[in-house]
């Protein structure tokens, strides 16, 4: 196991450099300056000159970019143009709201989509089975700015049932953070559960046909148990890969839903960056998004490998 | 209480499809001593896997599926217990070994825990001396370093290896009976061997009866006490080893028997003309009667019964041994079509 | 081919996908005839009009009839799914078919090129894209088509990989037909049925992504009747006139939900293990 999970680990090394990569030039590519962006309308050639050499912005591209790698990987992402403060800090700062709403997503999706999709298999060709795969393309085809824009027009506004926006701090209230994530986690939620239910049906439906479920079955072992213990197991091991090339939409995602409902995360951080043209800050944050993904799916794959034995030796 | 522990009446499983009714398994009856091995023998695609599903009620829980008839286990109707008792009697009572053991373990989990998940549900037995009998269980079997063995996943074991595996999985609440389904049709021909061996070991070890689902006469000459052969669906004739092997009656069993290469023989095969009838669209007649080499008119008008031939426990399902049909000239059955059955 | 259709014709659901996928091709040519006002026409005298026989669907803060709007944005919304899909068919198709059929060196960069690609969430890829070119639709279009291209660049991979060394090319290439003849005539054609699936799906991706990008204020320029725009402006009249934000909405949906449909139905149609399935 250990060996394996050592094994995806230098498996990721190369992508996340050919992501620190695109991260640097793609942000290099975007129009405008740098420094006369910091500098604002006053300045003189000499000042711009001098901050060029300070942050290394005189030498050839490349040089800039492993001084800036070299620098990341110390730790040292560069200051936000816009806030003055290290970019680092900014991100870090507001990881964790980023953190739960996806996790609290998740989760939502995983509370409807095993059982639905399970039930929905069991029961195959029932009215059920048709209204959860309604579920699942509607589920699918919902913008889910959409979705968060009718959950706050009819159950913020109209309702009054959760604050339409703004975030409510862990540490401040609990109730009431869960009550400021609860509506965007939903909103975020809702088509990686549709997408984890079809995967959760299809891949009941697979094992269920198999030989060991009729084998199962002769051994006396009871319905329930024959269900949730010995077809499940098999069949969620596509469906954590599923959740794991979804935790990419969950991280774009959060852009756009962070920005609907006031909640200054990550996502929030980057658009800020981008209508900022906040070049430091946009590269360190593209960069730990994407380097989140990576680690997202070395998660998956571990859990992966404890679902499949066959990985595991 | 007779000495029988089972007896099928007049069992009959058809399913229902789109094209019509397949009439899988259409009243088949036989019975099966303590302690002996039958074989229930004939062609893929004869109905004698899923007979023994339907023994087992594997199959009859869907619309599409209709089980009829009497499965007596101890005087019992299983036919007739709740889906809960039946679970009770699954594993415990009977149990069943599967053709492909590439597919029938759960590669999910450890062997060790798919063997103790019998005396677990079955007899309430803790974690701990759960795993004690499957390790019993897979030193019984003849597999070296059991302890070990228990704490791996199927895909570690090799073909043979699984196929015991399961054998120890079926074997693990000491059953009264035991449905072997094509137990080695998926082996290697010396792993085949190996696990017969198993096979007979328990059964004079344990006193355990077995139906022997298989399509190789060989297995059955081997193995089994009594032979059922089946085609189309039906038993065509029933007996002891010695009345199937050395006095066949029934013209498909000859054909069979003639497909067996004997050592020492110089004889020609020769295949069987046509096919086996469509399961949904039966002749009124005899089912084997389009393949038969001494068809007569009476076998397309009606079917022939399972009756008593020459001796006790001996019966065929032949026109030709309905009397006044008999010319006593079918002893010999050198130069009859043959077919492939291995 | 016909089997495909016939395969089709039986999914109900299917059918319904691509009945509702045609009535969006003909509103977006149509539109011009079919809409009752135009969809760029302001009428201060009748801002914020609720959903009325006059105005089916109300209008917005500026007058404009919102029907019309939406009918004008099945336009923006099917020229972005052509042209954004498109690109990335072709542009992924030929990534994936190279790096399967060179393999080697070539296969592995690109294929990590792949990953690489794979790892920024898509959204926030496309808004990067979008502050190097700036707003504007064609912008978008480039923007969102490549986006999606790595997604065909797998499956061209996979399902060249998967009949590379089949008896049929080994045939072609023992008769010296030459690499792109081969690729071109034999491969390419063989692994068509996962890459028409995945058209069909990214279609409905490329509309969301437009709507999303355009909501974001990053797409296309705000006057234009797109779908995304329409919402964004929605969201913050919200509590008093709620159609705006609604109806256009709901028109996504629609069209994303339809061409999930279709490209469910054939992927149904043309997986055969899943033929056999529904006996």
């Amino acid at each position: 196991m250990i060996q394996y999970v050592i094994r995806r680990l230098l498996i990721s090394i190369p992508v996340l450099l050919g992501i620190s990569v695109v991260a640097f030039f793609m942000v290099r590519l975007v129009p405008g300056d740098t420094v006369t962006a910091m500098l604002g309308n006053s300045y003189t050639p000499d000042q711009a000159e001098a901050l060029r050499s300070k942050y290394g912005l005189d030498e050839p591209l490349i040089q800039q970019y492993f001084l800036w790698l070299g620098n990341v990987l110390q730790g040292d992402f560069g200051y936000s143009q816009f806030t003055n403060t290290p970019v680092l800090d900014a991100i870090l700062a507001r990881l964790p709201i980023t953190i739960e709403l996806a996790v609290l997503s998740v989760l939502i999706a995983i509370i409807i989509a095993i059982p639905l999709g399970t039930i929905a298999a069991l029961r195959r060709n029932s009215k059920f089975d048709y209204g959860a795969s309604m579920f699942g393309l509607l589920g699918i085809s919902v913008p889910n700015f959409w979705l968060g824009t009718l959950m706050i027009l009819f159950l913020s506004l109209y309702a009054g049932w959760f604050p339409s926006g703004g975030f409510v701090g862990l540490s401040e209230s609990i109730i009431g953070n869960l009550r400021s994530m609860l509506l965007p986690a939903i909103a975020l939620g809702t088509a990686v559960g549709a997408v984890a239910m079809r995967m959760t049906r299809s891949s009941m439906l697979e094992v269920t046909n198999q030989e060991y479920i009729k084998m199962a079955r002769a051994k006396g072992v009871s319905n329930e148990r024959l269900i949730w213990r010995h077809a499940l197991k098999n069949a969620l091991i596509p469906v954590v890969t599923v959740i794991g090339i979804q935790a990419g939409y969950l991280l774009g995602g959060s852009v756009v839903i962070e920005q609907i409902f006031g909640l200054p995360g990550v996502g929030q951080l980057a658009l800020q960056a981008i209508t900022n043209r906040d070049y430091a800050l946009l590269q360190g944050t593209i960069l730990f998004i994407a380097s989140a993904f990576v680690i997202v799916n070395l998660i998956v794959d571990v859990i992966y490998g404890f679902l499949n034995p066959q990985i595991r030796y | 209480m007779s000495d029988y522990i089972m007896e099928v009446k007049d069992l009959k499983t058809h399913f229902h499809t789109k094209k019509g009714i397949v009439k899988a398994v259409d009243g088949v009856s036989f019975k099966v001593k303590k302690g002996e091995i039958l074989a229930i023998v004939g062609e893929s695609g004869c109905g004698k896997s899923v007979t023994s599903q339907s023994i087992m009620r594997l199959v009859g829980d869907k619309k599409s599926e209709e089980v009829t008839g009497e499965v007596l286990y101890h005087g019992e109707d299983l036919m007739k217990k709740s889906r809960l008792d039946m679970q009770k009697v699954r594993g415990k009572d009977l149990s069943m070994i599967f053709q492909d053991p590439m597919t029938s373990l759960n590669p999910a989990y450890t062997v060790g825990t798919q063997i103790a998940e019998m005396p677990m549900i079955h007899e309430k037995k803790g974690k701990k001396s759960a795993w004690n009998r499957a390790v019993e269980m897979l030193t019984k079997v003849g597999i070296p370093s059991p302890a070990k063995r228990a704490e791996q996943y199927p895909h570690q074991f090799s073909g043979g290896m699984r196929q015991r595996g399961v054998i120890a999985m079926s074997l693990a609440c000491d059953p009264d009976l035991i449905i072997a389904d094509e137990p080695t049709t998926a082996l290697d021909v010396t792993i085949q061997a190996q696990v017969l061996d198993i096979i007979r070991d328990l059964r004079d070890e344990t006193g355990t009866a077995i139906i022997m689902v298989t399509h190789d006469l060989g297995v059955v000459a081997e193995l089994c006490d009594r032979v059922a052969v089946m085609y189309a669906g039906k038993i065509v004739e029933q007996g002891t080893i010695e009345d199937i092997f050395d006095r066949p009656k029934h013209p498909y069993t000859q054909g069979l028997l003639n497909s067996v290469p004997r050592p020492g023989s110089r004889e020609r095969l020769k295949p069987i003309e046509g096919q086996p009838p469509n399961l949904h669209d039966l002749p009124n007649g005899c089912r084997f009667a389009e393949r038969c080499p001494f068809v007569m008119d009476q076998c397309i008008e009606k079917e022939p019964d399972l009756l008593e031939a020459e001796s006790k426990g001996h019966t065929v399902a032949c026109w030709l041994e309905e009397e006044g049909n008999n010319d006593g000239d079918r002893g010999n059955t050198e130069g009859r079509g043959t077919e492939k059955v291995f | 081919m016909s089997d495909l259709w016939y395969q089709l014709k039986k999914n109900k659901i299917a059918m319904s996908g691509l009945f509702m996928t045609i009535i969006l091709i003909i509103l977006a040519i149509t539109a011009p005839w079919i809409a009752p006002y135009d969809p760029y026409e302001m009428a201060p005298d009748a801002r914020f009009a609720e959903p009325s026989l006059a105005h089916f669907l109300g209008t917005d803060q500026f007058g404009r009839d919102i029907l019309s709007r939406i009918i004008y944005g099945s336009r923006i919304s099917l020229q972005v799914g052509i042209i954004s899909v498109g690109l990335s068919f072709v542009l992924g198709t030929l990534i994936g078919v190279v790096a399967a059929y060179y393999g080697k060196w070539v296969d592995a960069a690109l294929s990590r090129l792949t990953d690489v690609m794979f790892s920024f969430p898509d959204i926030l890829l496309a808004l990067v894209i979008m502050a190097i070119l700036g707003p504007s639709l064609t912008n978008l279009m480039i923007a969102v088509g490549i986006v999606y291209t790595p997604i065909f660049a797998r499956i061209a991979r996979g399902s060249v990989l998967s009949i590379k060394n089949s008896l049929f090319i080994e045939a072609a290439r023992s008769m010296g037909v030459s690499n792109l003849k081969i690729m071109w005539k034999h491969i390419l054609p063989n692994s068509m049925a996962p890459l028409i699936v995945q058209v069909t799906l990214s279609f409905a991706f490329a509309i969301l992504a437009e709507a999303a990008l355009s909501f974001l204020g990053l797409g296309v320029s705000p006057d234009t009747p797109s779908w995304g725009i329409m919402l964004s402006e929605g969201k913050s009249w919200m509590e008093s006139a709620w159609w705006i934000a609604v109806f256009p909405g709901i028109a996504i949906t629609l069209a994303v939900f339809s061409f999930n449909v279709m490209g469910d139905g054939l992927r149904d149609a043309l997986d055969p293990r899943l033929k056999n399935e529904s006996s």
